[in-house]
């Protein structure tokens, strides 16, 4: 490649930082130009390696990520352009290795806001090295039909109008990257089109000039009209004039100086740029315009004849034979990418997901359409939370407080049930809180928790059938089933559970009915008249009360049995007995005990001298 | 954006901070100095600094503006209850101050009172840097208008990719008492400006007396982007506006939600009287709409300068668009003649035009009525993605509200509405 030359159709280059959008817009613009490969060999992401895969047209292809510069330097030799989309944090120490890595040349810094001393440095550092820096504060540039910085000249329809994917005869430099676009779009009405456009970006200290550039495109014959958009304050502007003055720049360069507004402004009013004030009388936008003009540059008298002097310079340089305008051809068209497709309401594809309970998709995540800052601002509880996410009801305070009271209390029985059992021997076992807990959560089921569900069941397959307490009695008795919530080891009707009184007193005082607890009452009544011990125990209490309170959040009978059918008593359960279950492993893992051993004698070996032989 | 001005408190602060570690401990300014603002207790103020009753004292503003002496702003070799009387009959006084690029209005906040240091010799010395080197200036002929005696000033150039620490002042100073201290002085102080990234620092005068350099009046700006890199070294500090820069409620606002989010919106207030208003997307667009109004001959009609950009939001955009709709209609032209509302922009990159035209929308729908009692004209240029539905439903809002709205894409020259607009105005 020649000197002046930064980009061909050949050029291959590094992108620093996980940019996988700019490097796909990249892959895009290259498959435009119909060239055969992408420009991007490598994506350099310190944080990982591995590979990212991304579309050439409609095909998937992988482009490596390479964890530093000097392994992908060494892995690609022929890449010698990197595009540093590092942050300000770290931009500077990034292009520093970049320019000490003799396989690159060009580096296009995109970062802004990073400290001018350190841009001063990295020119300096640039010159001396014979490097080129594109930046910073850029979005880049673009070689017509050949290559394109990351995000430069924005969507791909763009590129398409501006006909970028094909080079034209116009050299374009500009300060500010956010008028590129409108540049390119002047250039393409007005010319043959872009050969090479680069904005430097509107620091103070930006790491090559608009000079520098143009110098470039002075020295490119593809290129034959100079076109460059300046910005007050600094003095490049001055250096363009005497290189057109003594014909260092020979070629027609038509010019203008923005920020002429500057003078009916108040005292110092900064522009978007950094770079974008004027110090003094001959940095400002007027004299820079008017020095330019003296040399002989074309300066248009305002923005607004910018391109009728584009477009007057072009034609006459066609007229003498200087310019055979460039061929165009139809570029092969970019799939559009399901996200758009979908934005813009082009596609549509069946949901294999549903859900009716809660969205996190939103601006803040909500359960059934509270809310979450909600849920707690108004003190949902976990009664609520429950209520929102397993029947997808606003519930009433006393019924959150119910459900609560219920987990409360049977969060824990004690080390001695099979839930905890299991928990502590395998906490014993060395094994981690969650294999613990789930490994006493197993034995939950129709024996162990499973009270609650079948005292539900029980009474309700009473009430519903109209059997009076003593027929039910006998019915569940000529089944030989054992009715499921009567009965307790040591509580009896004169010595009752307070467990069973509190929950009682408060579906009393606060449900509006409490039909099935009424009917278990009733049963109560006739089996404590066989034995005093036969009272409603507090599983019972709990399940026929919970029906009661279904009933009272409006769920039909159907709902119900289909919620019980599911597992909705033993969700409780569950949900109740973590805690306990939890508190186990903890108090294991405090206590540092060892493995358990189950002692021999506790267990009646019983094995026969020999197994029966069949067969 | 990059340089910008600080305190002199804080200036002399970061000075007293670092300069003992950047001369391996030989020099200390003086840590004795307060700041008065109008929150300041006065006799907390002497509980903590005793000092300021012990030694005479030097008062001044300390507001980002010089030639506090020539604007009689300056107390020097007072007492305690002298500086107190003198703070009290100036603080929230407005002043007017004749400085080199004119004369300012402003209102006296905020106060800066030292040890009073008697001495001899004063000095010149400054810092600045350009593209390709750091500037040293130094001047025997401190504490006058250095400008008049430039021909005094030595100045020292040191490539920027020197180091700081290897950087002989000594061999470039004149013939002076004390010549070594005072170099290596200013070597450290060099070390500090590079370190603390400052982007500026000024002191004159600076005295010798008591065997060092002791900083008089010091100007100074530092580098704000570099204020993640020095956070540990600056500590909180603060970066005041210009003097006399008083914005309006309305550019205030704007600021206000500006700093509240990553997008950018940008207002300043240039004649309310005036008839074209500018609603532009980006920063280079919204200063060439603004340069077309002046280059055209129209510099007295352009009422504001301004921006949105960075992906805007609609309810800020909304809230934007609502802020100059209020301005422009506050009452109609006292001739009659219309106003002149440019909703401009160039082609947008990856920004989707139809939806930061939403919340602008909204707003015109709003003040339809005071639209039409001000006889404003709409022009709308747009380009880049989704420009075309952006444009539609912009035409259609003129239809609904019956307000004369012309629209515009890339077709069109990005400022031709400005020349459209300013040739209907003539």
């Amino acid at each position: 490649m020649k000197d002046y030359e930064l980009f061909s159709r050949e050029t291959k280059a590094f992108i620093y930082g996980a940019q996988t959008a700019a490097v796909q817009r990249m892959l895009d613009f290259d498959y435009m130009c119909r060239k055969d490969e992408p420009s991007v060999v490598a994506m350099i992401t310190p944080e990982r390696g591995g590979f990212e895969k991304l579309f050439w047209g409609t095909k998937e292809v992988r482009i490596p990520r390479i964890t530093s510069i000097a392994q992908a330097s060494a892995q690609f030799p022929k890449a010698d352009v990197m595009v540093n989309f590092a942050s300000q944090r770290s931009a500077y120490e990034v292009t520093v290795e970049a320019l000490n890595t003799d396989t690159i040349r060009t580096i296009a810094v995109i970062a802004e806001g990073i400290p001018e001393r350190m841009e001063r440095k990295l020119g300096a550092l640039g010159k001396k090295l014979g490097k080129w820096i594109i930046g910073p504060a850029t979005v880049g540039g673009v070689k017509a039909g050949a290559f394109k910085i990351g995000n430069a000249a924005g969507t791909m329809e763009n590129i398409r109008m501006a006909k970028l994917y094909r080079p034209g005869s116009v050299g374009f430099v500009s300060v500010s990257g956010g008028l590129s676009n409108e540049a390119y779009n002047i250039i393409a009405r007005n010319t043959d089109g872009l050969n090479e456009g680069i904005a430097i970006g509107g620091d103070a200290f930006p790491g090559s000039s608009l000079f520098d550039h143009l110098l470039r495109y002075e020295a490119n014959p593809a290129i034959k009209l100079l076109v460059c958009l300046g910005e007050l304050g600094g003095t490049a502007e001055y250096e363009i004039a005497d290189a057109v003055k003594d014909g260092r720049i020979k070629k027609p360069l038509v010019i203008w100086v923005t920020g002429t507004c500057a003078k009916v402004l108040p005292g110092q009013v900064q522009f978007g740029h950094a770079g974008a004030k004027a110090d003094s009388e001959s940095e400002t936008a007027d004299a820079k315009n008017r020095a330019l003009r003296e040399v002989g540059a074309i300066v248009p008298n305002s923005f607004d004849d910018y391109h009728l002097r584009i477009k007057e310079t072009y034609e006459k340089l066609v007229g003498e034979g200087v310019i055979v305008p460039a061929e165009d051809f139809e570029p092969p068209s970019i799939p559009i990418d399901y996200k758009q497709a979908v934005a813009e309401g082009l596609v549509r594809k069946p949901t294999n997901f549903i859900s009716t309970i809660c969205d996190e998709s939103g601006e803040v995540h909500n359960y059934c359409g509270v809310p979450i800052d909600e849920v707690i601002e108004k003190k949902y509880g976990i009664g609520g939370v429950i209520g929102l996410l397993w029947f997808k009801k606003d519930i009433p305070v006393y019924a959150r407080q119910f459900m609560e009271m219920v987990l409360q209390i049977i969060a824990d029985h004690g080390p001695a049930v099979s839930g905890a059992h299991n928990t502590i021997v395998a906490a014993r076992a060395g094994k981690d809180l969650i294999s613990s807990l789930v490994s006493g959560l197993l034995t939950i089921g129709p024996r162990f928790g499973g009270a609650v569900n079948g005292a539900a069941e029980h009474f309700r397959y009473g009430l519903r059938n109209n059997l009076d307490p003593r027929e039910f009695v006998a019915t569940m008795k000529g089944k030989n089933v054992r009715v499921q919530g009567i009965g307790h080891k040591l509580h009896t009707v004169e010595n009752p559970d307070k467990r069973v009184e509190i929950l009682k007193d408060f579906a009393k005082t606060h449900f509006a009915k409490t039909e099935l607890l009424d009917y278990a009452l009733s049963v109560e009544a006739v089996t404590t008249q066989k034995k005093n011990n036969l009272i409603l125990n507090v599983d019972g209490c709990i399940g026929v009360l919970l029906v009661d309170l279904l009933h009272e959040l409006n769920f039909s009978d159907t709902e119900i049995d289909e919620m019980i059918k599911e597992g909705l008593f033993n969700a409780l359960f569950v949900l109740g007995r973590s805690i306990g279950l939890m508190g186990h492993y903890f108090d294991q893992k405090r206590l540092a005990q060892p493995l358990y051993r189950h002692p021999l004698d506790d267990i009646l070996y019983d094995v026969p001298e020999r197994p029966e032989k069949v067969g | 954006m990059a340089k910008k001005g600080i305190r002199e408190y804080d200036a002399k602060r970061l000075i007293n901070n670092a300069l003992p570690e950047y001369s391996g401990g030989r020099f200390h300014t003086d840590d004795r100095l307060v700041l008065v603002t109008p929150k300041t207790d006065l006799d907390q103020l002497l509980q903590e600094n005793p000092w300021l009753n012990e030694t005479k004292l030097v008062v001044k503003p300390d507001q980002l503006f010089g030639k506090r002496g020539k604007n009689n702003l300056l107390l020097v070799n007072a007492t305690l209850p002298e500086v107190r009387a003198w703070i009290e009959e100036r603080m929230n006084k407005e002043v007017a101050i004749v400085q080199t690029t004119g004369e300012t209005t402003g209102v006296l906040t905020h106060f800066l009172i030292e040890p009073f240091v008697p001495h001899e010799e004063e000095y010149y010395l400054a810092f600045t840097s350009n593209a390709d080197a750091d500037i040293i200036h130094f001047s025997l002929r401190g504490g006058v208008d250095i400008e008049e005696v430039w021909d005094s000033v030595v100045t020292i150039e040191v490539p920027i990719l020197t180091d700081p620490a290897s950087v002989d002042v000594t061999s470039h100073l004149p013939e002076m008492h004390e010549k070594e201290t005072v170099a290596a002085f200013i070597s450290a102080l060099y070390q500090v400006y590079c370190e603390y990234y400052f982007a500026y620092l000024e002191f004159n005068p600076i005295a010798f007396h008591g065997g060092t350099l002791v900083p008089l009046d010091t100007v100074a700006k530092l580098d704000d982007t570099a204020a993640f890199q020095c956070a540990g070294k600056w500590g909180k500090i603060e970066f005041p506006k210009a003097f006399g820069s008083i914005s309006t409620p309305e550019e205030a606002y704007i600021a206000a939600l500006d700093e509240k989010t990553g997008a950018s919106l940008k207002l300043t207030l240039l004649n309310p009287e005036g008839r074209v208003w500018n609603l532009v997307a980006g920063g280079g667009a919204s200063v060439i709409y603004a340069d077309t109004v002046v280059d055209l001959g129209y510099g007295e009609d352009l009422a504001n300068y301004g921006e949105y950009s960075g992906n805007p939001t609609t309810e800020q955009t909304y809230e934007y668009t609502k802020t100059i709709l209020d301005l422009m209609t506050r009452q109609p032209d006292p001739q009659g003649r219309p106003k002149f509302l440019l909703i401009g922009g160039g082609i947008a990159n990856f920004t989707d035009v139809a939806k930061t035209f939403t919340g602008i929308i909204k707003a015109l729908e709003d003040y339809k009525e005071k639209l039409h009692e001000n006889n404003v004209k709409i022009y709308v240029r747009r380009g880049g993605p989704n420009y075309k539905e952006g444009l539609e439903n912009m035409r259609r809002l003129g239809e609904r509200i019956g307000i004369p709205l012309q629209v515009f894409g890339p077709e069109t020259h990005m400022t031709r509405i400005v020349s459209l607009a300013l040739e209907e105005g003539k």
